[in-house]
C-alpha cells in the first residue's frame, strides 16, 4: 500500500439529470482523509447516483469532483481506480469457482500474458500479512461464507491500492455478526488513516456504531450532515424521511383463544447438496400470533420456508394446518388460506416479464370473476382487481399493464404483499420482508403484517433482523443448526440469551 | 400508451429486420454461385405466390409446418426447448398406418378417426418422454427430444422392413396401403388436402388456449418462474406433461395426415424434415401460435420454389435449405437483440 493518508475527496455542486428527471440537484459532499462517512437516504434519494458520479459511471451535468482540492475528471471506473477510488457493490462480483488468490490476481488492471502464479502468490501473501483480516488464499470463493466473500471483495479493492473505498450496502448480504466484524476492521483502518470509507446503508445502528460523519440526501438534494456522535437516530431518520418518525409500537389486539393453526412436527429437510439442514423441528403457531424465528442465516431457515412455500419437499415430518395434513397443492393452499411472502419476491414469487395485473392474480386467476366459468381468463377483470390493489397498497407507478420487473424493489414487495393479504388469510409465512427496503416502506409493510395478525392470522416470521422480530412477534424462537433451541415471549426477551443461542454458545 | 406500442413493435421490427438481413446474405450466396439474386427472388416469388397453382403448392408445404411448429412452440410456453417434432411425426404416421391396417373392414370415417387418434396418442406419448425426463430426472429436454428423433426413425425403419412390411414394396420398404377408400379427400375445388385446415384450426385453438384460459395462464406462470408456480401451488409436473403431450399430438397428427392424405402407407418418406422445419417456424414466430400460420406459409413458399429455382437458374437442390439455414441463424442471433432495442428506445424517450 501507498504510504501517507488517503486523499481528501470533495464533490461540489453536483447536478445530474436523466431526461426530465433531476436525480441530483446541487449536492455538496466531502469525504475527509481517513474518515468513515455514511451516506443515507431513502430509496431513490440519489445516493447511488452520487457515488456513480464519483466512480465515473455517470458524468455530472454540473459540478466538480476534487481530490485534495484539485479538480479531477473521472471518465470511467478505471479512471477512478487510477485515482485510488474503489467500490464494493451490493452483490458479489467474485468468480465462485476460482480461488481467492486467482480472484485477487485477475482483478488487476493489467495482467501479464503469462501469469506467474508463484510470484502472484508471494506478493499477495505479503499483502495479506499487512491486512487486519485474513482469508486463506487457497480457498475456493464458492465455499466461503458471505462474510468471508465480502472480506475478499474489500481485500480486492485494497490490493488494487485504492485508498478511498465506496461500499454500497455492504452488509445486506451479511449476518449481524459478520457485518460487525467487517465494519469493525474497516473502522480500525480508517482510524489508522490507511483508508477513507464512504458507506451507503439503511441500517442506522451500523451508522451509530461505526461512522464518524453522516450525510443525508432526500429527493436528490443535500439535507444535512453532522457528526455521528452528535446525532440521534431519530434525528437522522427525520432527515431521511422529512418528518419525525419513530418505530411506533404496533397496535395489538389480544386474542384469548389459543387455537393452533399451524403445527410442524419433526420436520427434516435436506438442502440442494443433500445435507440435512433442518433436523427435527417442532413448532406450533396459534391463531392471532406472530412467531419470529431468529437465527444466523444458514441454519436451515431458508429451507424451512421453502418447504412451507411448496418449493421443496421435506424428507420427514408432518405439517398440520388447522388440524389437517397439508400438502402444498393449489387446492389445499386455497382451502387453508396459507400464503407466503418469501424473501427476494421478484425471483421467488413473481414472473418478471408478466404484467403487474397478471402477477397480482397468481392466487386467484382461476376463480370468478377472473375466470369466467372457471376456465376463461377475463383480462378486464384482472385489470379491475389490479387497479383496486394498486390503490390500496400504494404501488407505484400505478400502471397494471407494465412488466412487474420494471418496478422498484419496494413496490414489488408491496405488490406481493397486496396479492398475499388481499383475500382472507389464515396462515402467513414471511421471510425477511423488509430486506433492502427504505424506512417508510418497511414501516408500512410491518403495519400490514401486524394488522393481519390482529385479524386472527397465524404468522411465521423468519428474519435475519433481530430488531424486526422483537418488534413484530409475540413469541421468539431461535433456530440453530436445524433445530429450535430456545423460545421466549418477545416482550421482555433477553437479548444476551437470544444471542448466545443464535451462536450456539448456550449451555 | 407508447410502452405497449413498443412492446408489440419490437418483435415485429426485429423479425422483419432479421428476414431482410437473411435475404441479403442469401443474395450474396446466390451471387457467389453465379446467379442474379434479383432474378432468383423474382423466380421464388413466382414459384411460391405468383399463381393460384403456386399458392396451392405453397400451402401444401405449409400445412405440416403449422402442426410441427406447435411441437416446439407449446413447450416454449413452459420455457422448454423441445426439438422432437420429427420423431412425433414419424411415430404418429407409423401408428396411424398400423391402426388403419388393424381394422380392414371398418367404415372409412371410423378408420380415419381411429388413425387420427392413434397418431396423436403415439406422437403425444413420444414427446411426453422428454417432458417426464425433464421434470422428474432433470434431463435436458432439448437433447433428449433430439435423440428421440433418431430412435423414432430407427423404429419406423425396423417395423416397415420387418413386422409390417408389404412384400410388394421391394426397393422402398413400406407398410401395406391403408386402402383408397380410407384416404382423406381434397378440399373441394382445390388440390389441397384437409391437413391445411387441421393446421390452421390447431394453431388458432392453441393460441386461444394459451392466451385466454386458466390453463394457459398457469402455463405462463410455470414457464416464467417455476418457484413462483410452486408458491402458487400449481401442478408444474402435470402442466409439463400435458403440454408436451399436446405438442406431440400435433406432430402425430402431421404424420397421420401424411399417411392418410398423401402416401397411403407408412415408410421413410415420413421422415421428410417437417419436424426440423417446424422448429424454425416456431422460432421465427416466437412461439406465438397465431404467428405460426403466416410464418409457415412463408417457409412453405420458400420450399415450394425449390424445383423452379433448379430449373430456371440451375441452382443446386439444396439452395432453399441454405436459405432456410441462413434465416435460422439470423433469427437465433436476433434473440440477443431483444431488450437492447427497448433500452435504446427508453433512453431516447426520456
Amino acid at each position: 500500500m501507498n504510504d501517507g493518508a488517503p486523499p481528501d475527496l470533495q464533490a461540489l455542486g453536483i447536478t445530474k439529470r436523466f431526461g426530465p428527471l433531476t436525480a441530483l440537484k446541487d449536492v455538496d459532499f466531502r469525504l475527509q482523509s481517513g474518515q468513515f462517512h455514511a451516506l443515507l437516504g431513502e430509496n431513490g434519494a440519489g445516493k447511488s447516483t452520487l457515488v456513480k458520479c464519483i466512480m465515473g459511471y455517470y458524468h455530472p451535468d454540473e459540478g466538480n469532483i476534487l481530490l485534495d482540492q484539485q479538480p479531477v475528471t473521472i471518465r470511467n471506473p478505471r479512471d477512478a481506480q487510477t485515482f485510488g477510488i474503489g467500490m464494493v457493490y451490493q452483490q458479489f462480483t467474485l468468480i465462485p469457482n476460482m480461488t481467492v488468490l486467482e480472484n485477487l490476481a485477475i482483478s488487476k488492471a493489467k495482467l501479464n500474458l503469462i501469469i506467474n502464479w508463484q510470484e502472484e502468490e508471494s506478493q499477495l501473501t505479503q499483502f495479506m500479512e499487512k491486512m487486519p483480516f485474513k482469508v486463506p488464499l487457497s480457498a475456493r470463493v464458492g465455499s466461503l461464507a458471505a462474510g468471508e466473500k465480502q472480506k475478499v471483495e474489500i481485500l480486492k479493492q485494497l490490493a488494487l491500492q485504492n485508498r478511498i473505498l465506496i461500499l454500497d450496502e455492504p452488509t445486506s448480504v451479511l449476518t449481524p455478526q459478520e457485518a460487525k466484524e467487517v465494519l469493525g476492521h474497516l473502522r480500525a483502518m480508517t482510524l489508522a488513516r490507511q483508508l477513507s470509507i464512504l458507506i451507503i446503508t439503511h441500517k442506522l445502528r451500523e451508522v451509530a456504531a461505526f461512522a464518524d460523519e453522516v450525510t443525508v440526501l432526500r429527493k436528490g438534494q443535500f439535507v444535512g450532515s453532522g457528526l455521528a456522535s452528535e446525532l440521534k437516530i431519530s434525528q437522522i431518520a427525520e432527515m431521511m424521511v422529512g418528518s419525525e418518525v419513530t418505530a411506533k409500537p404496533k397496535q395489538r389486539t389480544v386474542l384469548s383463544k389459543k387455537v393452533p393453526k399451524l403445527v410442524l412436527q419433526d420436520i427434516r429437510v435436506k438442502d440442494d447438496i443433500g445435507v440435512e439442514v433442518v433436523r427435527g423441528l417442532h413448532l406450533t403457531i396459534h391463531e392471532g400470533e406472530i412467531v419470529g424465528v431468529a437465527g444466523v442465516s444458514g441454519n436451515g431457515q431458508r429451507e424451512l420456508v421453502e418447504v412451507l412455500a411448496g418449493q421443496r419437499q421435506a424428507v420427514a415430518g408432518t405439517i398440520r394446518v388447522q388440524d389437517q395434513p397439508f400438502q402444498p397443492t393449489r387446492e389445499k393452499i386455497m382451502r387453508h388460506k396459507m400464503f407466503c411472502l418469501p424473501e427476494e419476491p421478484l425471483q421467488n414469487t413473481c414472473v418478471g416479464r408478466m404484467t403487474v395485473s397478471e402477477n397480482l392474480a397468481f392466487r386467484n386467476f382461476d376463480v370468478v370473476p377472473h375466470a369466467i366459468g372457471g376456465w376463461l381468463i377475463s383480462r378486464s377483470a384482472l385489470r379491475r382487481s389490479a387497479f383496486g390493489l394498486i390503490e390500496r397498497y400504494n404501488i407505484k407507478p400505478p400502471h397494471p399493464d407494465i412488466p412487474i420487473q420494471s418496478l422498484s424493489g419496494g413496490n414489488v414487495q408491496r405488490a406481493v404483499l397486496a396479492r398475499e393479504l388481499s383475500a382472507e388469510v389464515e396462515i402467513l409465512i414471511i421471510a425477511n420482508p423488509c430486506f433492502g427496503l427504505d424506512f417508510l416502506a418497511m414501516e408500512e409493510i410491518r403495519l400490514q403484517i401486524v394488522a393481519a395478525r390482529n385479524r386472527g392470522t397465524a404468522v411465521l416470521l423468519v428474519s435475519e433482523d433481530l430488531d424486526e422480530i422483537l418488534e413484530l412477534s409475540d413469541r421468539t424462537v431461535v433456530m440453530f443448526n436445524g433445530r429450535l433451541v430456545y423460545e421466549t415471549t418477545s416482550p421482555g426477551a433477553d437479548l444476551a440469551i437470544i444471542g448466545r443461542h443464535m451462536t450456539g454458545h448456550a449451555t | 400508451m407508447p410502452q405497449t406500442l413498443n412492446k408489440a413493435l419490437e418483435p415485429f421490427l426485429i423479425i422483419v429486420g432479421s428476414l431482410t438481413i437473411s435475404m441479403l446474405l442469401f443474395g450474396v450466396f446466390v451471387a457467389s454461385v453465379g446467379a442474379d439474386p434479383f432474378d432468383v427472388y423474382q423466380t421464388m416469388y413466382r414459384a411460391a405466390f405468383g399463381t393460384s397453382f403456386s399458392w396451392q403448392n405453397t400451402l401444401i408445404r405449409a400445412a405440416p409446418l403449422m402442426l410441427t411448429a406447435l411441437c416446439t412452440a407449446l413447450p416454449g410456453y413452459l420455457g422448454l426447448i423441445v426439438i422432437g417434432g420429427e420423431g412425433a411425426v414419424v411415430m404418429g404416421g407409423l401408428f396411424a398406418a398400423i391402426a388403419a391396417l388393424a381394422m380392414p373392414s371398418a367404415p372409412p370415417l371410423v378408420v380415419l378417426l381411429t388413425m387420427a387418434l392413434a397418431g396423436m396418442i403415439a406422437g403425444g406419448i413420444w414427446l411426453m418422454i422428454p417432458g417426464l425426463l425433464r421434470h422428474y430426472r432433470a434431463v435436458n429436454e432439448t437433447i433428449s427430444s433430439l435423440l428421440l428423433n433418431y430412435i423414432a426413425i430407427a423404429l419406423l425403419n425396423h417395423l416397415v422392413t420387418n413386422t409390417f412390411r408389404d412384400p410388394e414394396s421391394l426397393n422402398h420398404p413400406s407398410t401395406h396401403h391403408i386402402g383408397e377408400a380410407n384416404m382423406i379427400g381434397l378440399i373441394p375445388g382445390t388440390d389441397l388436402h384437409w391437413g391445411l385446415v387441421f393446421g390452421i384450426v390447431a394453431c388458432v385453438i392453441a393460441w386461444f388456449f394459451m392466451r385466454h384460459t386458466v390453463f394457459g395462464f398457469a402455463s405462463q406462470i410455470a414457464g416464467g418462474n417455476v418457484r413462483a408456480a410452486q408458491i402458487a401451488g400449481l401442478p408444474v409436473g402435470r402442466l409439463v406433461l400435458i403440454i408436451c403431450f399436446v405438442a406431440g399430438a400435433a406432430g402425430g397428427l402431421t404424420g397421420m395426415v401424411e399417411v392418410a392424405a398423401i402416401h397411403g402407407r407408412a415408410n421413410d418418406t415420413l421422415n421428410a424434415n417437417y419436424g426440423y422445419a417446424g422448429i424454425l417456424v416456431a422460432f421465427v414466430a416466437r412461439n406465438n401460435p397465431l404467428a405460426i400460420i403466416p410464418v409457415a406459409v412463408l417457409l412453405g413458399g420458400i420450399r415450394a420454389s425449390s424445383g423452379l429455382l433448379q430449373r430456371a437458374h440451375e441452382l443446386p437442390d439444396a439452395t432453399v435449405l441454405v436459405m432456410q439455414g441462413i434465416i435460422f441463424l439470423v433469427i437465433l442471433f436476433s434473440e440477443t437483440l431483444y431488450g437492447r432495442f427497448s433500452r435504446l428506445q427508453k433512453q431516447g424517450a426520456s
